[in-house]
């Protein structure tokens, strides 16, 4: 097993630095049935920089950043082959439980999803399942975390009223207050920005910025600009394969693949 | 910055510490999908009971009564001593399909034509008004039509019919029976007539039908096996239908049908002898089974008999 | 030459929208008939019944005179075999209703357990009442008890609360799953604190109204052994016991008038009852409707 990229030199920007990578993916391959969807996949993924990726519909993009919390194992007829390793632990080890593993990995998801429960405890939830039940501690919790997601003074004054009366932006940013309030280590974001208006991205996109400074991220996006304008390094998945992966600047200015320079430019996808 | 690095490292050191705490939470995965699973299975075991039950004690019944005269004897009597005794259940059985045909002829064009007025002309708002009180139509409970049966209908049927009608008889329980099934049968069958696409209708209507030729033509056939498989339940239900036809039918079990005279029901007679003082272990104890048995394959019958008709014969829209 | 000779057409048109309206006609009529019932039924009832209502028919006995008697060792023997039925019936409904919609593998044994629940339905009571008479009230040796009529009624609504409870848990929206599995929450986790109670509504509605439907109830329960003339009210859950509707019964039929009078009075109050069961179910089911 080459297990010797685990601590190798990532490049970034024009200088060389040292950066820990948090995901190994080596050789992974994962079936619907007999649909190959993602096809002897092998990249890290660095630590406290946000990787985007991007690719047509289709490609797998969805279905590779949930084979990172193994969300993708609820669909029955899934199969997978090759290993993820994370921090020096390869996950579909049995002895690796997924709660403990999405306790680490968190998720944002494409559609808002908050509970139908109170703003309040919608953030307490993560700390409350994982055993949390000082009400001081929760309090500090819950409200570091909407701060976190840059939506605290627009809920403050109304922490017990239902989520479901906020609006589609802050639904979002509430769901990513969720997911920092068991401080994950990875923040894993489908398409997150895909179904809020261009304020509500605007800020979700300032907040990738700002929280990548404690996270690591992954975000799938269709939006090239998007990628561009927020991640350091972008995967161009396409049919289930990783065409090409470097750093964003690189990949938009200078692509060294012919059908990423296609994508990019709008000839396909 | 560095306040809040010492919360965070706090709450991830709470998470881990609570680790410890999941061998006590792993526990509970295990057992719980077990104890749903139990209640699962109950549902199987009331089944099952219920086979059980009336197979063994049937089994009884038949050890001390020939299974030839329980079903070629006419006569149901068995309320005398031992050997005089008749345990025909084809007494009970007319009683039983009496009620129940007059129930139908009650409750199929009435449910039928209230269900295609619903899904064809009502406007939303007569639907709003209407549904709700065909919910509480079939919401009252046995008794009360029972006592509606005997106190009203009766003694209006008593002056209509020219020579008069029994206090117990089979029209009026059969009437009221009907009357409790018409809800039933209208709902099923709007739910199957709703089922019909639009773009049906308006297309018929497009060339000019009325809306009773599109109903006729175009809705019911096209939700024909949803109708029918209302009528099947509703003679299912109005089979196993108990207090009207004890209250109001009478206890006089008879193959010999006159609707205007009493008669008695399979259900009428275990409750007969549920009332009276029928010792454990007599021959009359054991016979409420054997007639509970000939109940249920009725009805069980009926229930498969529509499944099977809205299963095949459903409309692939 | 035209394919189409407008001139009867247009002559059938006529008798066409004729049969319409006509056809219309009988379907009002057909429609109002359940109205004109209705009508006719609770005013019979509030006619016959409203002379004997009062504080003491709530508060005495059964009685052989018309009228000193009243209803209540049926009101409290309803009572405690609710008491019996609600909780047994809501844990083994609600949890067979979670095993099928959240554990259960799509395999035959599951489609086995749905088919059963769909036929169980279809039971009749009267049968449930043959079943409770075998299992609970001699085989288990509980006797003609509260608690072998609680538990017969509990199996007798079971399918009713499976169903309803199943599509309560369906309308649950997948996403929301999905965003607890993803913070790490065990299945437990998310059934008890996400799926439980963003459907308890929706299974509230229905175990109210099966409970309603076991409230009205008589067959069963005399066929289990419950009494028909009670001057006492049950003392524990192995006590005998009347119920309301078996109380109704037995006024209904017996042959004097006065008695007749008493059962519709009866009957009211067992109607008022099942309103405000039916009103809460309601009302549970409009405050939290679409939610999602
Ligand atoms: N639950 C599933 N069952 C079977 N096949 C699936 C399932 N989910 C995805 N697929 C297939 O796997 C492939 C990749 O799907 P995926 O959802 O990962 O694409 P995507 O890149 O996220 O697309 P989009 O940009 O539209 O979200 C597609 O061919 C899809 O049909
Ligand atoms: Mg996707």
């Amino acid at each position: 097993m080459d297990i010797t990229i685990n601590k190798k030199s990532v490049q970034k920007g024009k200088e060389e630095q040292e950066v820990t990578p948090v995901f190994n993916i080596n050789n992974l391959n994962l079936w619907y049935g007999q649909d190959h969807a993602l096809k002897d996949i092998k990249f890290d993924i660095p630590e406290k920089q946000v990787t985007a990726i991007i690719g047509p519909s289709g490609c797998g993009k969805s279905t590779f950043i949930k084979t990172l919390n193994r969300m993708v194992e609820m669909v029955p007829i899934v199969r997978m082959s090759g290993e993820i390793i994370y921090r020096d632990k390869n996950i579909f080890d049995p002895k690796y439980g997924v709660e403990e593993l999405r306790t680490q990995v968190g998720m944002v998801f494409q559609k808002p999803n908050p509970f139908p429960k109170s703003i309040y405890d919608n953030v307490a939830y993560g700390p409350r399942i994982h055993g949390i039940k000082n009400k001081k501690v929760l309090d500090e919790v819950v409200e570091k975390s909407l701060r976190g997601a840059a939506i605290w003074d627009e809920v403050k004054d109304r922490l017990n009223e239902n989520a479901f009366g906020l609006s589609g932006g802050q639904q979002q940013r509430l769901c990513i207050a969720r997911c920092l309030a068991i401080e994950p280590d990875v923040i894993l974001m489908d398409e997150p920005t895909s179904a809020l208006d261009p304020i509500s991205t605007l800020k979700v996109e300032e907040l990738v910025q700002e929280l990548k400074k404690e996270y690591s991220i992954v975000i799938v996006t269709h939006n090239m600009q998007q990628a561009a304008r927020i991640s350091d390094r972008t995967a161009f998945f396409l049919n289930g394969e990783v065409v090409e992966y470097t750093d964003t600047s690189t990949l938009f200015s200078n692509p060294s693949d012919k059908r990423t320079e296609d994508y990019i430019t709008g000839r396909f996808g | 910055m560095t306040t809040d690095k010492k919360n965070q490292n706090s709450i991830r050191a709470m998470i881990k510490e609570n680790k410890s705490r999941r061998s006590q939470s792993a526990v509970m995965e295990k057992v719980v999908p077990k104890f749903f699973m139990i209640c699962a299975v109950i549902s199987i075991f009331t089944t099952l009971g219920i086979v059980f039950t009336l197979l063994t004690e049937t089994f009884t019944f038949f050890s001390r009564v020939s299974i030839v005269e329980f079903f070629t004897n006419t006569h149901w009597f068995p309320f005398t001593a031992d050997d005089n005794a008749d345990y025909g259940i084809l007494a009970l059985v007319m009683g039983t399909l009496t009620v129940t045909a007059i129930a139908m002829v009650v409750a199929i064009p009435v449910g039928l034509a209230a269900a295609i007025y619903l899904s064809e002309y009502a406007s939303a708002k007569t639907r709003k008004f209407i549904k709700p009180i065909l919910e509480v139509l079939a919401g009252i409970p046995t008794i009360v039509y029972g006592f509606f049966a005997l106190t009203f209908v009766t003694p209006v049927l008593d002056s209509i019919i020219p020579g008069g009608i029994s206090i117990f008889n089979a029209l009026s329980p059969g009437i009221v029976v009907g009357i409790m099934i018409i809800p039933m049968i209208a709902s099923l069958s709007e739910d199957a007539m709703n089922a019909v696409p639009n773009s049906m209708r308006e297309g018929a209507m497009a060339l000019g039908a009325t809306r009773f030729e599109v109903a006729m033509k175009v809705v019911l056939p096209a939700a024909l096996s949803g109708v029918i498989a209302s009528f099947v339940l509703g003679i299912s239900r109005a089979i196993g239908e108990t207090m009207i036809v004890t209250i109001a039918g009478g206890s006089r079990p008879t193959a010999d049908i006159n609707i205007t005279e009493s008669i008695q029901t399979m259900t009428a007679y275990i409750v007969q002898v549920s009332q009276g003082d029928t010792g454990y272990g007599t021959t009359i104890y054991y016979s409420i089974y054997a007639v509970g048995m000939t109940l249920f394959v009725f009805t069980l019958i009926m229930n498969l008999l529509a499944q099977f008709i809205s299963r095949k014969f459903r409309e692939e829209y | 030459m035209a394919l189409i000779n407008k001139e009867s057409v247009k002559k059938k048109m006529g008798s066409r929208i004729a049969a319409n309206n006509f056809a219309k006609f009988l379907f009002i009529l057909a429609t109002s008939f359940s109205l004109l019932v209705l009508g006719v039924l609770l005013f019979r009832i509030l006619d016959e019944g409203l002379p004997y209502l009062s504080l003491d028919f709530i508060t005495s006995f059964a009685s052989r005179l018309p009228e000193r008697a009243g209803i209540w060792a049926a009101l409290v023997g309803t009572i405690w075999i609710m008491t019996v039925t609600a909780p047994v019936s809501f844990i083994l409904g609600v949890g067979t209703a979670i095993y099928l919609e959240e554990y259960a593998k799509k395999n035959a044994f599951t489609k086995f357990v749905q088919i059963n629940i769909a036929n169980l339905a279809g039971v009749p009571s009267i049968v449930f009442g043959l079943l409770g008479l075998t299992i609970f009230v001699r085989l288990a040796g509980l006797g003609s008890s509260v608690l072998a009529g609680g538990l017969t009624m509990s199996l007798l609504i079971l399918p009713v609360i499976v169903v309803a409870s199943q599509e309560a848990i369906r309308t649950v929206p997948k996403e929301i799953r999905e965003a607890s599995f993803g913070m790490g929450a065990t299945k437990w986790q998310t059934i008890r604190r996400i799926v439980f109670p963003a459907a308890l509504p929706g299974i509230l509605t229905g175990t109210i109204l099966a409970l309603s439907r076991a409230v009205g109830e008589t067959a069963p329960l005399l066929v289990v052994g419950a009494l028909a003339y009670v001057a006492f009210v049950p003392e524990n859950l192995l006590s005998s016991f009347t119920v309301l509707p078996i109380q109704l019964y037995n006024w209904t039929s017996r042959p004097q008038e006065d008695f007749h009078m008493l059962a519709a009075s009866g009957i009211i109050i067992l109607m008022i009852i099942l309103l405000i069961m039916n009103s809460i179910a309601v009302y549970i089911r409009n405050k939290f409707h679409k939610r999602f």
